[in-house]
């Protein structure tokens, strides 16, 4: 069976705090650092959990700046 | 020698436009000037395929200017009083984006609705302002439909050399009447585009944008400060006038356009009764020949000053002259054409023998 | 709107095997500036500035684009969109742009403006320009209220609705109804394309974004004016979290200036 593996990478300089990519996150993997940028935003970080990749998060963005890669594996593993 | 024709100064000035090579046309009908548009609407496109096209508004009007000069494309449009006034905000924009074009005004009476007779009543709006901010239009003064031809080309060539708007400020007199004028050969279209004009970004090179807008007040200041040096520039190199018999004069007839005409025919009155009198006619108001006048005061006793208005260019000329000799005025509003007659009349009663030469 | 941050959460380590450009699923167009965008967190514009841009990027159309910003927020809207521009005076975009779209037919022009931009101040022009049926696309940003000038009422604010100049409410006895320039539009034949989408939720964005590719391919098709409204936010002038105002964008205005096609040329 394929799983995706999704890695985002935010460029948290430019972020702006606005929550929307956390909300929009079906797999809950993003939330808003407790640090600040320096703008002065808390940022939006990636968290442990099970990205797929999904990009629902840079879609909303308003500010273009997340990257978002996606690896489809084979998880023979999990199904034996 | 070009080709000879008898025409209207409205036709004149739009035959201009389509041998100028000119790109398109963007106006609104309004008397006295709707000729042009008419005659671009007959005659244009067939002929060199330029773009011609009646706008809703004058103020439609020359925002379609700005995106077809913009595109580095010679374009133009005309007006008259009222139509100009709606246009004062897109020459402001123009002025200050640095986009050339040229606009012409076939000046009638006013303020408000006016009247659809000639009148010189817009002098100030074009050479002291107009729009807002601190921006100057390159404005030449056609006095004969010959003129309405060479400054067309001419026109297009000071925008086009100093990137900014230039304005014919003429009058319903020279648009309707008929002449004889010497037409310039046909001119080929532009086909290539300076690397301002926002053609479309080219492959590997920065975008190109046009604007007017810059928050930052240092930045603001700079800009300002890049228009005043360029118009110092036009100042210094594009001022343009007529004299006539100043050489012995001890009186000056002064005017501009239709005025200036009028006083050239005062001037040989005036001549044929004994009083040595010259002519000063400039033909770029702004730039003005600040300088000619000043020059020129010294050895006189007299200039009068001869407008179709409330004395508007008077101003700049008492400003050139200060107090070196006496500067009177006469001028005719409303639709009214003085008459060299009346001139001659106010020369003799208020200016003749009254000199402090 | 810091509700949900935390100190203590575990961040993610980035595995850098999976990021590799075959891997690559989203990233900022290259049709896009560099600089940041100075809108407000959570704002519509810079999303909509986004799908215009990968649009032109995903059509090949960066070199062939022209674009028209407007006055009001996005007026700097040259300083984000990697394609040549022209700064319009405020209302007057569609009229920049035929002059720009005359000139020359085969290019790709578009205008970007607010609510008050083109259906306030530009309303003449608009309409002219759609009425001729010139063949550009007009993006229209419908967040009910002037962001600029910082809240004021504009055409299409709902009955009602609070602004700087409706303190106790859009009373539309006083104050005029709100205008629904795009099914105005539609009914004029010089019009091609008049859709109403929304960029709030993922699944909106993209179907904004597939309207403004029908618009692009309209366009090259030469059918005429094509018009993409977007009902959008203005969480500042709102007085709302960008999450809070996006739910006004979904509870009030929506249900008013409902999306979808209003017009579609037939496909030849």
């Amino acid at each position: 069976m394929a799983k995706a593996i999704g890695e985002v990478i935010i460029d948290i300089e430019k972020c702006k705090g606005c929550d929307l990519c956390v909300d929009a996150c079906p797999t809950e993997t993003l939330a808003l650092s407790g640090k600040i940028n320096h703008k002065g935003y808390h940022y939006a970080i990636r968290i442990e959990g099970d990205c797929n990749g999904c990009a629902a998060c840079a879609i909303i963005c308003p500010e273009a700046i997340i990257t978002v890669y996606r690896k489809i594996v084979k998880s023979e593993k999990v199904v034996a | 020698m070009g080709e000879i024709k008898l025409m209207k100064g409205n036709e004149a000035l739009a035959e201009a436009m389509i041998r100028a090579g000119c790109d398109g046309y963007f106006g609104y009908p309004i008397t006295p000037q709707s000729e042009v548009l008419e005659y671009l609407s007959r005659e244009a496109t067939k002929r060199t395929g330029m773009v011609v096209l009646q706008a809703e508004s004058e103020i439609a009007s020359i925002n379609m200017i700005y995106g077809a000069a913009g595109c580095g494309r010679r374009v133009m449009t005309t007006s008259s009083s009222p139509g100009i006034s709606l246009m004062q905000e897109g020459l402001s924009y123009l002025a200050g984006a640095e986009i050339p074009c040229v606009v012409a005004n076939i000046n009638r009476g006013g303020p408000g609705l006016g009247t659809i007779q000639p009148a010189q009543g817009d002098y100030f709006q074009t050479v002291k302002g107009g729009g807002h901010g601190d921006y100057h239009l390159i404005t030449l003064a056609p006095s004969s439909v010959q003129e309405m031809v060479d400054f067309v080309k001419l026109g297009f060539d000071l925008a086009e050399k100093y990137r900014n708007p230039v304005m014919l400020l003429t009058d319903g007199a020279i648009g309707q009447m008929m002449e004889k004028v010497e037409l310039f050969d046909q001119m080929p279209r532009k086909t290539k585009f300076e690397d301002w004009c926002t053609t479309g970004k080219p492959e590997g090179e920065d975008r190109r944008y046009l604007t007017s807008l810059y928050i930052k007040p240092e930045k603001m200041e700079q800009i300002n400060l890049g228009l005043q040096a360029k118009y110092r520039k036009v100042e210094e190199n594009e001022i343009r006038y007529e004299t006539i018999n100043i050489e012995d004069a001890d009186y000056i007839f002064t005017g501009y356009g239709l005025g200036a005409r009028i006083c050239m025919k005062a001037m040989e009155i005036a001549r044929a009764k004994g009083h040595k009198v010259g002519l000063i006619r400039p033909i770029s108001l702004y730039p003005f020949p600040y300088d000619l006048y000043a020059s020129t005061a010294g050895r006189v006793k007299g200039i009068l000053d001869v407008e179709l208005n409330a004395g508007q260019m008077v101003w700049d000329v008492r400003y050139a002259v200060k107090d070196k000799t006496p500067v009177e005025f006469y001028g005719r509003m409303g639709g009214i054409i003085p008459s060299p007659d009346e001139i001659i009349d106010h020369f003799e009663k208020h200016l003749l023998n009254r000199g402090t030469k | 709107m810091n509700q949900n941050t935390t100190a203590d959460i575990q961040e993610h380590t980035v595995d850098e095997s999976i990021c590799s450009s075959e891997n690559l699923v989203y990233t900022k167009p290259q049709t896009l500036t560099d600089d940041p965008m100075h809108y407000c967190p959570g704002c519509g514009h810079g999303t909509a500035h986004k799908i215009l841009m990968e649009v032109v990027d995903e059509l090949g159309l960066q070199s062939q684009t022209i674009g028209i910003a407007p006055v009001g927020c996005s007026v700097f809207a040259y300083h984000y969109l990697n394609v040549d521009m022209q700064e319009a005076a405020h209302g007057r975009a569609c009229a920049v742009a035929t002059g720009v779209k005359r000139m020359m037919p085969d290019k790709y022009v578009f205008t970007y403006q607010g609510d008050g931009d083109l259906a306030a101040i530009g309303t003449a022009e608009t309409i002219h320009a759609a009425n001729r049926g010139e063949n550009f696309l007009v993006v229209f940003i419908n967040n009910g209220i002037y962001g600029m000038t910082s809240g004021q009422m504009a055409p299409t604010t709902l009955p009602g609705m609070f602004s700087t100049t409706s303190p106790y409410g859009r009373d539309v006895e006083t104050m005029g109804y709100p205008l629904k320039i795009a099914d105005l539009l539609a009914l004029l034949p010089g019009v091609a394309y008049v859709t109403r989408q929304a960029v709030h939720t993922p699944a909106n964005v993209r179907k904004a974004k597939k309207a403004m590719k029908n618009a692009f391919e309209y366009q090259k098709k030469k059918l005429g004016l094509c018009l993409v409204e977007i009902v959008t936010n203005c969480p500042s002038n709102w007085k709302m979290e960008p999450l809070e105002s996006n739910q006004f964008v979904n509870d009030k205005m929506i249900p008013f200036y409902q999306l979808g096609d209003i017009k579609k040329p037939e496909v030849k």
